[in-house]
């Protein structure tokens, strides 16, 4: 039998705002346990939710981004449970009015796009956490993340294999650290997601049970995780078994999902509009503001380094991968005055490269576009030459030292003097008379020897250019 | 001193008749003194007192605001800060709230001196105040009867004169039918005009604050401290407030009445329905005019209210776990024993009750019979006061069907104690603002009338209850005993 | 409308209510007695009837996003029932 893979994935994005979403307590990451749970967070007796702005500007804004249907009005509901992470024995979330309706994003696998729906988006607080190092055997809750804003995504089950889901999860972490209302932080928990999981015979239209793969919190292991649960559901099957609707966790360390005991109890959540809350109403205002706020997507945005860069698709996909990026790219043409072709290359190649080796972000490049700059412009006023260029960047790296202090201080002038190169020159014919000849012979190819002595004699500090002109000439004769 | 209202006490205090400690002190002696009414759950004597010199000390220095030095007391459901806040329920016998109500706040930044707590159905949720944990309210009039509920406690302290006034909150009649049964006057607000912060929910649509005093002018005085806006808590209105004493002396003339029939059915004994009569009488020879409107989805407000406030309360009683604050169980075998232990310890009967019927209405397959048709016929109630209100400026009916019950008379039977609450609840449903106030007296028994008004009519209805009190003297009647 | 006893300890599962099982047909029978009281709201047709979730048409107010909240850990951990090292403490929670 050949089995065709069905999933879709509910992403959790935490929103990146100074304060939770119905509290004013910090939202900053690693504080002290509880010190950033206050009354409202701890859901004590008496206290009231008030919704913070920031909240619906970020979900207007992702909306808008995946050019979905924006509520004219959404409404928070309650979702009852009982969890010691949960204090009010309720999470305020939203059902029968999310703030953000159909939508879509289109991802990109091996050469195909395809068109991925979201179903919805809608906000919501996150629970605490429980820690369960052993406090004489008990668990021990941290309420700092209660109340901290999600924007729960929702696709449709349009994917097809892990690949797939893997392209979409991607784009939409791409893009809420486009638009800059989530920081995209897998380690800190910042964006994770659930992956819902069945299989039905390739041909079949009707949906297999699914399963739903809980909390998984990197690319890899939503990769693995739903590869791993495919074979089980498929071994399953084909043994004539049936599958469980149930929610499972993934075990990166055993690399196999097992079932959430915790989460099995019939789950009634009693969801309802919660009464402590109003409707919120998008205004035209509103909309027109975050229209105009939008930034320009990375889809648009590579498009256009396309177009007006002339750069080839893999390195405006490169590029474009982070906002951050490809406004460093751009600054830097502008500053050096150089064409984008050097700029990509620089960018693409040796900074990046740089910054993978130290696992950095490109916000914390401790080259600048600024010094970068500086350093382009010497090659192109001749200072000194690509390869050159190469040896300062290195010292950059590690040094505050600009470009132009480091050529001065380590005497990496270029040579354009061509008496000295002459001189260089005349000495290299002198002592290399066999491949003079040969050269003389027909053999173009002597011609590479003679660069190479000249650059290796002036210690690279020779104008290639130069070079090229001079050693022609006195060839010749 | 006791006797006095809110009014002619700030008149005393400002004058430097008397100081805000002695006036604390007096009436801290009859709180004390008149203990077996169990009116107060805790009393803050010490801060009480200390309040009261700072008081004093205002007071002297001249500026100080209206109500200075008077001393009031708050319905457990108001947090205190460092103050055990219980809300009537075994769950918070341990609680110390550590922050203020919006509403104490305001009283506090007012100079009022708080003399303690009291006593409550627990969780509001009752209208004989025997659901408390800490056992009933007698009622100053008939010590074997009933407060009314659930500000049971505040109203019996007022009627007894052990406070001169007292904070309450109405869901579903809980300020208007103790001070009906207590010869007290009671005014819940519009929805919304009385901030909710730090008042423990029991449903959150409903709930609102309000004050329980002798007369209408003090109701006005409170009023003034407790309205306005919070940005703490959402529902809360942001509109302006009236200065609510300016009105009080306008002329009745021309007041339109409006009587709805349903008011005056056949549930409703004739000797309450000639006390009414009687009162509405009065109004007649003020100039109002007289007008039968009708409610004909009336008859529905029990049902769907027995819905609504369920189906919130249990949502909003699920933070009582055990796990952040108040009651927990002994030895928890797990999570699930410490939950449905703590719960099931802390909670009495009337509430547990609620919860699972709120449970239920709100479960998977009934939500849309129970929850969504209860809010359908919520606003088909809400559109008979409406279309009522546009005709005529005022409402007036009964607060209870009776006076006073019995002790124990109808606790086993808690439907028939629902029942009760028939003229009371479609106002909460309705957001409307109402008032209580006495209106005679059937065999010694207080009997309360109740004036309904338009949206933030707040004005008009202390209005036309301080006018009937200009030409009654029913609220000026003190209990045997608490002379 | 009328439920078992049954139906009792299930919803009272669901709400995490702890109730003496010799109570259990008291509760239904109280509970079954409220269902019939709201059941009269079938009498009334509601179809074009929109559900009123709160009194005054109001529109949710929107707060800005600036910090509060300082940090009270050690009042709100003075009324715990069980803390350390920072944390709640609950019986251990198995996932």
């Amino acid at each position: 039998m050949q089995w065709e893979t069905v999933i879709g994935l509910e992403i959790h994005a935490q929103l990146a705002t100074k304060t939770k979403i119905f509290s004013g307590a910090s939202t900053a990451y690693g504080a002290e346990p509880n010190t950033q749970a206050c009354a409202v967070d701890l859901g004590l007796p008496g206290v009231l939710p008030v919704l913070n702005q920031e909240v619906v500007r970020m979900a207007v804004k992702f909306g808008m981004a995946i050019e979905a249907e924006v509520a004219d009005y959404s409404v928070f509901a309650r979702k009852n449970y009982f969890y010691p992470d949960l204090p009010k024995g309720y999470q305020i979330s939203q059902m029968d009015h999310p703030i953000v309706g159909i939508g879509h994003m289109d991802i990109d696998v091996d050469g195909q796009t395809k068109r991925v729906g979201v179903t919805r988006a809608h906000l919501e607080e996150d629970a605490g956490k429980s820690l369960h190092e052993d406090f004489h055997g008990l668990t021990g809750v941290d309420l700092n993340r209660a109340g901290t804003p999600l924007l729960e995504i929702v696709s449709e089950p349009d994917m097809r294999s892990a690949k797939e889901a893997v392209a979409y999860m991607r784009k939409i972490h791409e893009l809420v650290q486009y638009l800059d209302i989530c920081d995209g932080n897998m380690q800190e928990g910042s964006f994770r997601c659930d992956a819902n999981v069945s299989i039905r015979p390739v041909g079949q239209e009707e949906y297999g049970t699914r399963t739903e793969l809980k909390n998984i919190n990197s690319f890899k292991f939503v990769e693995k995780a739903i590869n791993i649960e495919v074979e089980r559901q498929i071994d399953i099957i084909e043994a004539g078994g049936r599958i469980t609707q149930e929610t499972r966790l993934y075990d990166a360390d055993k690399n196999e999902t097992r079932s959430m005991r915790s989460k099995e109890e019939a789950n009634d959540y009693r969801y309802f509009p919660d009464p402590d809350l109003l409707p919120v109403y998008i205004s035209d205002e509103l909309r027109a503001q975050v229209k105009a706020d939008l930034p320009e997507l990375a889809h648009i945005k590579r498009q256009r380094f396309i177009e007006q860069y002339k750069l080839d698709l893999e390195t405006a996909t490169q590029l474009t991968s982070s906002r951050q990026l490809a406004d460093y790219f751009e600054a830097l043409i502008t500053e050096s005055g150089c064409n984008a072709k050097i700029c990509s290359n620089w960018v693409t190649v040796e900074l990046s490269g740089a910054l993978n080796k130290q696992n950095l972000d490109i916000s914390q490049s401790p080259v600048t576009h600024e010094r970068l700059a500086v350093l382009l412009k010497r090659i192109s006023d001749n200072t000194i030459s690509g390869k050159i260029a190469k040896q300062v960047f290195e010292i950059m790296w590690t040094s505050a030292d600009s470009a132009d202090a480091i050529i001065e201080a380590q005497g990496l002038k270029q040579i354009t003097d061509s008496g000295a190169i002459e001189a260089i020159i005349d000495k290299i014919i002198a002592d290399n008379q066999g491949q003079v000849e040969q050269y003389l012979s027909g053999k173009d190819k002597v011609f590479g020897f003679f660069v190479g002595q000249t650059m290796k004699a002036s210690q690279g500090k020779a104008n290639p250019g130069e070079v090229n002109k001079i050693l022609k000439e006195k060839l010749k004769r | 001193m006791h006797t006095k209202t809110i009014a002619q006490l700030a008149k005393g205090l400002q004058a430097g008749d008397y100081s805000s400690v002695e006036l604390t002190q007096s009436y801290l002696e009859r709180i004390k003194q008149h203990q077996n009414l169990n009116s107060f759950i805790s009393i803050t004597e010490e801060q009480a007192l200390t309040t009261a010199k700072q008081a004093d000390q205002a007071l002297a220095q001249g500026n100080a605001p209206l109500l200075t030095g008077v001393s009031i007391a708050h319905k457990d459901i108001f947090c205190t800060q460092g103050v055990k806040t219980s809300c009537g329920s075994k769950m918070l016998d341990n609680f110390i709230a550590p922050y203020n109500a919006t509403v104490v706040e305001k009283f506090n930044a007012a100079g009022v001196v708080t003399l303690g707590k009291l006593n409550m159905d627990e969780f509001a949720m009752g209208s004989s105040n025997e659901t408390s944990f800490y056992g009933s309210v007698l009622n100053p009039w008939a010590t074997d009867t009933v407060p009314g509920g659930s500000s049971g406690g505040s109203a019996a302290a007022v009627a007894a004169h052990l406070a001169p006034g007292a904070t309450g909150t109405d869901t579903g009649g809980s300020i208007r039918q103790p001070a009906a049964l207590c010869g007290i006057t009671g005014l819940k607000p519009t929805y919304g005009r009385v901030s909710r912060y730090g008042m423990i929910a029991y449903a959150s649509s409903l709930d609102q604050g309000g004050p329980m005093t002798q007369t209408a002018e003090d109701a006005a005085l409170m009023l003034q401290i407790m309205a306005g806006f919070d940005p703490k808590d959402s529902t809360s209105v942001e509109r302006e407030v009236p200065d609510y004493s300016s009105d009080l002396n306008n002329s009745l003339a021309g007041l339109k009445i409006g009587l709805p029939k349903e008011f005056f059915d056949a549930a409703l004994n004739s000797e309450m329905a000639a006390t009414i009569e009687a009162a509405i009488n009065e109004y007649k020879k003020m100039g109002a005019e007289i007008i039968e409107v009708s409610m004909p989805n009336l008859k529905l407000a029990i049902p769907a209210y027995y819905v609504i406030a369920p189906a919130e309360c249990s949502a909003n009683l699920s933070r009582m776990d055990g796990v952040h604050f108040g009651h927990r169980c002994t030895n928890p075998a797990d999570l699930n024993d410490l939950y449905i232990r703590s719960r099931g310890e802390g909670f009495g009967t009337e509430v547990k009750r609620r919860i699972l019927v709120g449970t239920y209405a709100l479960s998977e397959g009934y939500y849309d019979a129970y929850y969504i048709k209860a809010q359908k016929i919520r606003r088909l109630i809400s559109d008979d006061f409406n279309k009522a209100l546009t005709e005529v400026d005022v409402i007036m009916g009964p607060v209870t069907p009776t006076p006073a019950f019995g002790l124990g008379e109808k606790i086993s039977d808690p439907i028939e104690m629902y029942l009760a609450d028939i003229y009371t609840i479609a106002i909460n449903l309705a957001g409307l603002p109402a008032m209580s106030i006495p209106a005679g007296f059937i065999d010694n028994k207080p009997v309360g009338l109740q004036i309904i008004g338009n949206y933030f009519a707040e004005a008009k209805l202390l209005n036309v209850a301080h006018q009937y009190q200009q030409v009654t003297d029913w609220h000026q009647q003190t209990p045997k005993g608490f002379e | 409308m009328s439920l078992t006893a049954d139906d009792v300890n299930k919803i009272a599962y669901l709400a995490r209510l702890g109730i003496d099982t010799q109570d259990t047909e008291s509760y239904a029978k109280d509970l079954s007695g409220m269902l019939d009281l709201v059941a009269q709201m079938s009498t009334v047709d509601t179809d074009n009837v929109v559900p009123m979730a709160h009194p005054l048409g109001q529109v949710q107010r929107l707060r800005p996003d600036q910090v509060s909240e300082e940090n009270q850990r050690e009042a709100f951990h003075a009324i715990a029932p069980q803390v350390e090292a920072g944390l709640f403490l609950v019986p251990k929670v198995i996932e």
